[in-house]
């Protein structure tokens, strides 16, 4: 337990002189600015949501299908709730959701592909396929059983995304393993009597953090995106506000009140690509070799 | 010959990856809170004790997990995949019927992304860091990060609602007795919005692998070499360049094939497009379990036949695969 516990307690990103490079690095490439202070709003909006519109995302406020621009800066829906105050709610959701599961993703990605690289020979031929396996079949399609066998809840939702991203991760980390696996400061870890959970995760995965930190950004927006479809198809936990949720309640009245569909389409839309390009910037920076031209 | 024996190992490796959905199938029916009995006796709507014992005496459920697991694989073998309550029916015969339009949708919308798809790519790599390669670029993002029943559910708003241009949702206008070539354009008036909404993101997709693969493909030997014969630079993007650059695209394309089920099953649920995606909306909103892993089944197995599709025509576009 100790060699996990050393994992994250040890700095491993970065010395205090290549995190000036990191940062300039970082700051050259606008659009990435640009991502990042999207998510910046959107994580204060997570923080001050509860400030903003205190109470119950659920709470009703005035007359329902009210269009926005009135006394509702964004209308209100079927029931006469606040449409902006359901999306500043929801955001919290969406979040937690993409964090959380995109975390489950790592977890298990980690896992399979640090032991695949690791071990070689059969486990890796064995865990590569299964890899494979879960790459190839149809992965919403197999979120949505999972979370439909369940039952909808954050955290089946949770469950269903992490059990469908993770093949990615997986990939990625075999392959830094093998290509660490022959350096020398793993042969003098292992000549030292280190224990293979010890070279594992106290020299081998903190070597790769930085591509996982840059793949794993890019699959928080993918999450985002399954929730919100997730949600959609009915399958969001109905008592937790949350941006699909809002949508596909909307969509019932989109004749006559295109904007409770419309909104949080947008605060999605935003979040995604602002993670997205803040991803691409964190890749950029963190792994200069990858750079394409 | 050659071809064909390779081919035909390819058919073998696809095998295990079937036999592994089956296992996954398997596991996922015994993860459901109660029994498969408890779910087939609450969606027949009888429960009392002595049916429950007889529902698993006959499916089963008393013999040990082994047996049951060979009696699923062999029921699975026989192309029996359950039976759905709901719509009483066998879950195979639901699903085929719907199969037509779920090709025709998922088709039409991964032909457009792959030709509008390279199209862009190739435009933006040619004319790199000009205002060309910028829009294509912000497009590309843009299409990136919208959910896909979003971008329907604005369509319908902005096309049918507003401008009235095309229906909002269905295969074909009910109660028309159109024949012919009437008929035909009534189906592709309903096509136009599912195809385009399922299309954006693979096109935005296919634009940026095949941007990437342009500009790698631009930098190698025989690109020069085709320039000092005095081949124009036309000649050489289309003659030399496009076919290579070509096959990331493809492998791409054969990656991502499961996704494009995931998302037709959203685009087809915004639509209502009488496909296996709103069977699987029907099913989920009814609590189906038989008739959705079933879904899951066949789509995988869809996506496994696309797979072998797209492996066949990378051998024919680069004879060097097979050897």
């Amino acid at each position: 337990m100790k060699v996990f516990a050393s994992f994250f307690k040890k700095k491993f990103f970065f010395k205090k002189k290549n995190q000036k490079t990191f940062i300039r690095c970082f700051a050259r490439n606008r659009a990435a600015v640009l991502g990042a202070s999207i998510l910046a709003v959107v994580l204060l909006t997570v923080i001050l949501g509860p400030l903003l519109y205190p109470g119950s995302a659920f709470k009703l406020v005035g007359k329902p299908l009210l269009p926005p621009g009135g006394a509702f800066l964004l209308g209100t829906d079927t029931l006469g709730r606040d449409v902006a105050a359901e999306i500043v709610h929801g955001t919290r959701t969406s979040m937690l959701i993409g964090v959380s599961a995109t975390a489950l993703a790592v977890l298990i990605g980690a896992l399979v592909g640090g032991f695949a690289g690791y071990y070689r020979g059969w486990t890796e031929l064995v865990l590569m396929r299964i890899t494979e396996f879960f790459q190839t079949i149809p992965a919403f399609v197999l979120a949505i059983l999972v979370v439909a066998i369940l039952q909808p809840s954050v955290g089946s939702e949770i469950l269903a995304i992490g059990l469908v991203s993770w093949p990615g991760i997986a990939r990625l980390v075999r392959s830094e393993f093998v290509s660490l696996g022959g350096r020398e400061f793993v042969l003098a870890c292992t000549g030292l009597g280190a224990s293979d959970t010890r070279v594992i995760f106290r020299h081998l995965l903190p070597n790769c953090a930085s591509s996982i930190i840059a793949v794993g950004s890019l699959l928080v927006a993918s999450s985002i995106l399954i929730e919100s479809g997730l949600a959609f198809l009915g399958l969001g936990d109905p008592n937790v506000m949350s941006w699909g949720l809002l949508i596909s309640a909307g969509r019932a009245v989109l004749r006559s009140a295109w904007w409770i569909c419309t909104f949080p389409g947008i605060a999605i839309l935003l979040t995604v690509l602002a993670i997205n390009l803040a991803g691409d910037g964190l890749n950029e920076a963190l792994n200069p070799r990858l750079r394409t031209a | 010959m050659r071809r064909l024996r390779y081919f035909g190992a390819r058919v073998l490796l696809a095998l295990p990856v079937v036999f592994g959905i089956i296992v996954l199938n398997f596991l996922l029916i015994h993860l459901a809170p109660g029994d498969a009995a408890s779910v087939l006796a609450g969606e027949s709507g009888a429960a009392t004790p002595e049916y429950m014992e007889s529902l698993r005496s006959k499916f089963g459920l008393d013999q040990p997990f082994s047996t049951q697991f060979t009696h699923y694989v062999e029921q699975i073998g026989s192309f029996n995949l359950g039976y759905s309550f709901r719509n009483d029916a066998p879950v195979s015969e639901l699903i085929i019927e719907r199969l037509v339009p779920t090709a025709l949708l998922m088709l039409s919308s991964f032909s457009t992304a792959l030709v509008i798809g390279t199209l862009l790519g190739l435009i933006a790599a040619t004319g790199r860091n000009t205002w060309r390669d910028a829009v294509i670029s912000i497009m590309t993002l843009i299409a990136y990060a919208t959910p896909v029943f979003w971008l329907g559910l604005m369509m319908v708003v902005v096309f049918a609602i507003r401008l009235e241009w095309l229906p909002t949702s269905g295969f074909e206008t009910v109660g028309s007795d159109d024949e012919g070539w009437a008929h035909m354009l009534d189906i592709a008036r309903h096509l136009v919005m599912p195809a385009v909404t399922l299309a954006l993101f693979y096109l935005a997709l296919y634009a940026r692998v095949m941007r990437a693969s342009v500009l790698d493909q631009t930098g190698l030997d025989y690109v020069t070499t085709a320039r000092a014969k005095g081949q124009t630079e036309r000649g050489i993007m289309f003659g030399h360049v496009l076919r290579n650059a070509l096959l990331p695209v493809l492998t791409m394309a054969g990656v991502q094939a499961g996704n494009l089920i995931g998302g037709s099953v959203v685009v087809e649920t915004v639509f209502g497009w009488p496909g296996i995606g709103t069977l699987a909306f029907n099913a989920l909103q009814s609590r189906d379990l038989n008739l959705l892993l079933g879904i899951f089944f066949i789509s995988a197995c869809l996506v496994v036949v696309i797979n072998l599709i797209v492996e066949l025509i990378s051998v024919f576009l680069d004879p060097r695969i097979e050897v």
